[in-house]
């Protein structure tokens, strides 16, 4: 069932890592269990923050999830053969991204155990029920087309045809969910920094240059521990997409601060100040706001030179970069700064607490968890199967004997 | 005459789009009906708000009295961390409230005048569109923006939509920060959201909210905005007030007289 035996076996270093992700989750769930006991007063948020870490890595998260569509939409909407064995990957890492997504709005209620009541009493003017629908639809979606496809692939058939439906059901899924997430914010009457109509474009921007950044720093890893390669083409055609989102978020960006800036409307400028400048505050965050506008500009350098881009050592540290500036950007500072000042004008100091971040930490391993051993699981269906398409191949090469020492190494590798 | 399944589905279909093209089409032809019909038998309705006659109210210097009932009449706890406090209604400095009305040579004492603030009872209020289980809603009979404790998933996305910053969320277990327990209104539960409901329950037995009844100085005054023969109406009929953030549409119902 599930395949889930593949991640059984492994290398003493898989089970390293395997073990070191579970210590971390078991202990995130020791300070889960305290704020459960001791309420969400453990966090950092206040009555004037009132949404903190949690909400914006869920933010920042749903933007991951999302942007698997940048393989899926070349892949089958133009037949971009280059992303042929990258497409699983990106799948999978949506399927983790999106638990992450809802374990992050469960860690963040105040009430988890009546999440029913979403359901139970839906309200349908409210966005963040259809934020639910979308979200778990999505998941549903993702995990229905990885599992057929790769039972497919391990079968060494085709998959069904109904799949293809499905798929092309994820690509303007992918885009809903993200642009639903942005309507939670854009939809408020009283929130400045979020009341835009460039917030849901400027979030598919950030998405569709992080999740790639994460995703081609994940086949780099993959190419490193096993010898599964997704291709140098797909990793530069990847590149390309992830160069082009990070320009237009950039451009989106500079026209809210000129829009702020040139209007010179004090509800419009303040929170830009107290998030890059600090000359409304005291802001806690600070720093952070202008660590992320300096790591997106200067990731532009090497993504906009063509030899750097395609240096995969070059093009590594700007994933890290990129992914880092939009992880700042998105998932601290766009949600918290939207509380600074307060409706009635107080700048209250937010500051992620202990218990806080390792819970934060914690749905982070869970979703390195998932992506490891779907991966594990993956990698070793397409593995076995290649390794089972060689030897024939070279057998009549008379290269037999290659072909069986590269299913052993491969093998061993995973 | 005979009739084939087929047939049949397709009449039918055939009316059910007829029929709601009729629906669509009205709409298309007076696009203000839908609207105007809605807002003129909200108006014909109830809507309780409050008056807050800032004058008035700056003549009883450190006078708290009103916030002191609301929160013996409500088991409001007392935090000391500013974080983690409920606050139903409360003080803030005139300034920080109107900002927008800043005029900068006001004399300090009067830009620093406390003023009561709380919930806007809004005729649209966003904390009610956001809030996905219905949680909190507008009651039609009166137009008191309600609250059910039991609930409340405490997602926090009302407080986010409140443009008055009028919500407060226990973020811990407020029972044993009750100074005095009032037996006859209910204590609340970490993780849910709270704020001013106008005395619901008070209203109910024909009282006038505590805040409105604990005033010294009559600087409250609370009634139906919708009727124009009562007292609130027949204020705002003489005099200038003001309504925090009304351009945001929320219809606000506090009004403040200056």
């Amino acid at each position: 069932m599930f395949m889930l035996e593949k991640a059984m076996v492994g290398s003493r270093r898989y089970w390293v890592w395997v073990c070191a992700l579970l210590t971390l989750i078991a202990v995130a769930f020791g300070f889960y269990l305290h704020q459960l006991s001791y309420g969400l007063g453990v966090t950092g948020m206040s009555r004037d923050v009132s949404w903190g870490l949690y909400i914006g890595q869920f933010t920042f998260m749903v933007g991951v999830a999302a942007s698997a569509v940048m393989v899926v939409l070349p892949y089958y909407l133009h037949n971009h053969k280059d992303f042929a064995r990258m497409t699983i990957l990106g799948e999978f890492l949506a399927v983790a991204a999106v638990t992450m997504c809802m374990l992050f709005i469960l860690v963040d209620m105040g009430k988890p155990m009546r999440v029913f009541n979403v359901f139970l009493y839906p309200q349908f003017h409210s966005v963040m029920f259809w934020d639910m629908v979308s979200l778990s639809g999505y998941l549903v979606i993702n995990i229905t087309i990885t599992l057929v496809s790769l039972h497919a692939e391990q079968q060494d058939v085709h998959p069904p045809r109904w799949i293809k439906p499905v798929i092309l059901l994820s690509i303007p899924w992918a885009i809903s969910i993200h642009t639903v997430t942005a309507f939670l914010y854009c939809g408020i009457p009283g929130r400045t920094l979020w009341r835009t109509a460039v917030l849901a474009p400027r979030f598919l921007a950030s998405a569709f240059a992080s999740g790639p950044a994460l995703l081609i720093l994940l086949c780099l890893l993959v190419r490193e521990l096993t010898s599964y390669d997704v291709g140098k083409k797909a990793i530069n055609s990847l590149a390309v997409i992830m160069t082009y989102a990070m320009v237009i978020n950039v451009f989106l960006l500079l026209m809210e601060l000129f829009t702020a800036f040139y209007s010179q409307v004090p509800e419009l400028t303040e929170h830009f100040k107290s998030m890059y400048l600090g000359t409304v505050g005291p802001n806690s965050l600070l720093p952070w706001g202008q660590l992320s506008v300096f790591l997106m500009i200067a990731s532009l350098i090497p993504l906009l030179v063509p030899t750097m881009r395609r240096n995969e050592t070059i093009l590594a540290f700007t994933c890290a970069m990129v992914f880092s500036a939009l992880c700042i950007d998105k998932g601290v500072c766009l949600v918290v700064c939207g509380f600074m000042p307060s409706p009635l004008g107080t700048m209250t100091r937010y500051v992620p607490t202990l218990p806080e971040m390792t819970i934060t930490v914690g749905v982070w391993a869970v979703g390195a968890l998932m992506v490891t051993v779907f991966y594990k699981i993956a990698l070793s269906v397409e593995i076995a199967r290649e390794a089972s398409y060689v030897p024939a191949y070279k057998y009549a090469a008379g290269e037999g004997v290659t072909g069986l020492q590269a299913h052993a190494r491969s093998n061993q590798s995973v | 005459m005979k009739i084939t399944r087929k047939e049949f589905l397709k009449i039918s279909g055939a009316c059910l789009v007829a029929l709601s093209g009729k629906e669509v089409l009205a709409v298309l032809d007076n696009p203000a009906e839908g609207q105007s019909s809605s807002s003129s038998a909200g108006k014909a309705r109830k809507q309780l708000g409050m008056i807050v006659d800032t004058r008035k109210c700056a003549k009883a210097e450190g006078c708290t009295k009103c916030i002191q009932a609301c929160n013996a009449a409500h088991n409001i706890p007392s935090f000391q961390d500013p974080d983690h406090q409920i606050k139903w209604i409360w003080e803030k400095p005139f300034d920080d409230i109107f900002s927008s009305y800043e005029t900068q040579y006001l004399d300090a004492s009067l830009k620093e005048e406390p003023t009561p603030v709380l919930c806007n009872h809004c005729d649209n209020p966003p904390c009610v569109r956001v809030c996905p289980t219905g949680a909190t809603w507008k009651r039609p009979e009166d137009g008191i923006v309600m609250m059910d404790w039991h609930r409340c998933i405490g997602c926090r996305y009302c407080m986010a939509a409140c443009p008055y910053g009028a919500r407060s969320f226990n973020w811990v277990d407020p029972r044993p920060h009750i100074e005095r327990l009032n037996p006859d209104f209910p204590t609340r539960t970490k993780g849910v959201v709270e704020k001013c409901t106008f005395c619901s329950e008070r209203l109910a037995n024909g009282q006038l909210p505590a805040c409105v009844e604990a005033c010294p100085e009559k600087a409250l005054v609370f009634g139906d905005v919708n009727d124009p023969k009562s007292e609130v109406r027949q204020m705002l009929a003489k005099s200038y007030a003001l309504r925090r953030r009304a351009e945001l549409g929320t219809g606000p119902n506090i009004y403040y007289l200056i």
